[in-house]
């Protein structure tokens, strides 16, 4: 995953030349069709599948079972969920990538390694973490009872799960990219007299935009698709707790594969328009580059 | 206005960037902080501009304590090596930057501003950039706009940290020029971390030079040129040749050749390092009369110099020698027994480091 983020973050201009190294066409032939049949019965067959189990019983139950107001409601979870995680995200991302590298301070390291940890724990630990803490047997579980809140299967666990397990997307992209850009340009605003909030939002802000963009898309998938560590927070409670993914998960327990795969659907599609945003993304930051790299080139002619 | 520093320390971990540095530098000067990498001379010049504190030490701005005061109050304009341009925004919003971010009632109009930009790109000889990005502008005209940029918030020091460090060999020397130019027109207290002494020589009203955190001197460029307080000056400013040898009774013997050495006047010999300018050095054809005999080893014309090599059989030293040429006739031929003497020396005592 790390590497196709960092794609976009990799500067400089990448430039297409006949390569001495290459293999025979047999070779290149086989290695493509490999990883196109690869593909093709990975995620083409079933993405096809998806849609095809979804429509099985026509329009009517495909609308139905989206209108359903079980579905519904989980679609508006889900939003609300990704609409709370999503910008706490950003500004968690944005403060930590700023931290970790505008200042030099001890425990840097150790920082940027916690920052990894929801990568690297699975999910549903992450879920259980909070049953832990906030769950009625947990540390805070008897006073938050006292009080009269309910995080744990409620609409707060599945928002905490959320912004736990989608934390380094944004940061994650940030990071690599402000290393790289340094601390000259805020210098030089400083110099010239702006303030720290004006040297972020005309100086910083603008010259990490892409990136952060990407960060975001990336983690609005992540927020609207999580399962596992929703999944042990939200107590399946139809109507109440339940996000989309978890939605598809019990109509298909119920064998209810039509409405399932029309709710999955929906989610597949989601997936697709991020492909397509993040694409526009890339294809935007390139042309922008090029425009620049064809303006100089253009002047040196000249 | 004028600047000092008083009792500069700074540690990096367990570097010295800068051990006990007092400096004065006068109002409308501009003065040249040189030495080689890692001396500690950007650090020297960001602490000047509040980029970075000092462990201890004062800063003054026209004798008034600055050394705490926040970079955006020092009114300094500060040109990186790197230019830092903002990228996002054409030549002209990165000039127009340091009116712009300042408080509404501070700020000047629109059109003022506008006014002062151009103002400042006719300065630099660039106003018909103005609607570039800075990816568009070659590394000489990006550096010309960042220091447009610097000056467009009318600073009262202008600091300058290797500004044509990243350029080529002659776009660095048209810059030198023009920046000689630009400071006789301004009159704005400037100083510029290089670390070549050319630069320095040609730009400076004055050359600090500093060496692992310490000044070693300081002076105008002819000072420092002629009269080197310490080898490590006289090593790093043009080229010497490097002879050890003893030094008594006013004299030194370097390598069998015999310099005046006014400081030694005590009769027991005393370890020496001697520097000669390779243009300190004559040389006569045939191998009897004064000064001592080498071999020439190599010939080579340099612009308008001979440089020539030769030997000492005695000791087997090697010496580099300067000659002002006219025309194609070479006086020397390899292989040809000449003698050398020296007509200027500099005698340093020897002590383990040199």
């Amino acid at each position: 995953m790390s590497g196709v983020m960092s794609s976009l973050s990799t500067p400089g201009n990448v430039v297409v030349s006949r390569r001495a190294v290459t293999e025979a066409a047999w070779l290149r032939g086989l290695l493509i069709a490999l990883a196109l049949a690869f593909l093709g019965v990975f995620l083409v067959v079933p993405l096809v599948l998806v849609f095809q189990e979804a429509f099985s019983k026509g329009w009517q139950a495909y609308l139905a079972a989206l209108t359903e107001p079980d579905a519904w409601h989980a679609v508006k979870l889900t939003l609300i969920a990704a609409g709370l995680a999503v910008p706490l995200n950003v500004v968690f991302g944005v403060a930590a990538a700023w931290s970790l590298t505008k200042f030099h301070f001890r425990g840097k390291q150790v920082l940027i390694t916690l920052i990894d940890l929801p990568f690297a724990v699975s999910p549903v630990i992450a879920g259980l973490i909070y049953v832990l803490v906030f769950g009625s047997r947990g540390w805070l579980g008897p006073w938050l009872e006292e009080h009269n809140l309910s995080i744990i299967y409620a609409v707060p666990g599945i928002v905490l799960a959320t912004v736990f397990v989608t934390f380094p997307f944004v940061a994650r992209e940030l990071i690599p990219l402000m290393q790289e850009q340094g601390v000259s340009q805020e210098e030089a605003a400083l110099t010239l007299g702006a303030s720290g909030w004006q040297t972020f939002r005309r100086v910083t802000l603008p010259s990490i935009k892409w990136g952060l963009l990407y960060g975001i898309i990336l983690c609005n998938a992540r927020a609207m698709g999580e399962f596992g560590a929703v999944s042990v927070v939200s107590g399946h409670i139809r109507g109440k707790t339940n996000t989309l993914p978890l939605h598809v998960e019990i109509l298909y327990n119920e064998y209810q594969f039509a409405a399932a795969f029309a709710v999955a659907s929906m989610l597949a599609l989601l997936a697709v328009v991020t492909l397509v945003a993040k694409s526009f993304l890339e294809f935007k930051h390139q042309r922008d580059r090029e425009r620049a790299a064809h303006a100089a080139a253009r002047q040196e002619v000249s | 206005m004028s600047i000092q520093v008083r009792d500069l320390r700074k540690t990096f971990g367990h570097f010295k960037a800068l051990d006990d540095v007092s400096l004065t530098f006068h109002s409308g000067e501009l003065v040249a902080l040189l030495g080689p990498s890692g001396c500690g001379k950007t650090t020297l010049l960001r602490i000047i501009a509040g980029l970075e504190y000092p462990d201890s030490g004062a800063v003054l701005f026209s004798g008034e304590d600055a050394t705490f005061t926040h970079v955006r109050e020092r009114g300094v304009g500060f040109v990186f090596q790197h230019y830092a341009l903002f990228r996002h925004m054409t030549v002209f919003d990165n000039v127009a930057f340091g009116l712009t971010v300042r408080p509404r009632k501070q700020r000047p109009s629109r059109e003022e501003i506008a006014k002062r930009v151009h103002r400042l790109l006719e300065l630099v000889q660039l106003d018909w950039l103005a609607d570039r990005y800075p990816d568009q502008l070659s590394g000489g005209q990006r550096q010309r706009i960042a220091l447009a940029r610097a000056l467009a918030v009318e600073p009262r020091v202008l600091l300058l940290d290797e500004p044509f460090g990243a350029l080529d060999a002659r776009v660095r020397k048209d810059l030198r020029g023009w920046l000689r130019r630009l400071h006789d027109e301004l009159h704005i207290t400037s100083i510029f971390v290089t670390h070549d002494q050319e630069e320095a020589m040609e730009v400076a009203d004055r050359i600090v030079l500093i060496n692992q955190g310490r000044v070693e001197q300081v002076g105008t460029p002819q000072e420092i040129y002629n009269a080197p307080a310490s080898p490590f000056v006289y090593g790093f400013i043009g080229d010497a040749n490097r002879l050890s040898g003893h030094a008594a009774g006013g004299w030194a013997e370097l390598a069998g050749l015999r310099v005046p050495a006014p400081e030694f006047g005590q009769s027991e010999p005393r370890p020496v390092t001697g520097y000669i300018r390779p243009h300190d050095i004559q040389l006569q054809a045939g191998d009897k009369g004064e000064g001592v005999a080498v071999r020439v080893e190599s010939v080579a014309q340099v612009g308008a110099a001979l440089r020539v090599g030769v030997r000492i059989p005695n000791g087997d030293t090697a010496l580099q020698v300067e000659l002002p040429h006219h025309g194609g006739h070479w006086p020397f031929q390899v292989g040809e027994p000449v003698r050398a003497l020296p007509c200027a020396a500099r005698v340093f005592a020897r002590d383990g480091a040199h």
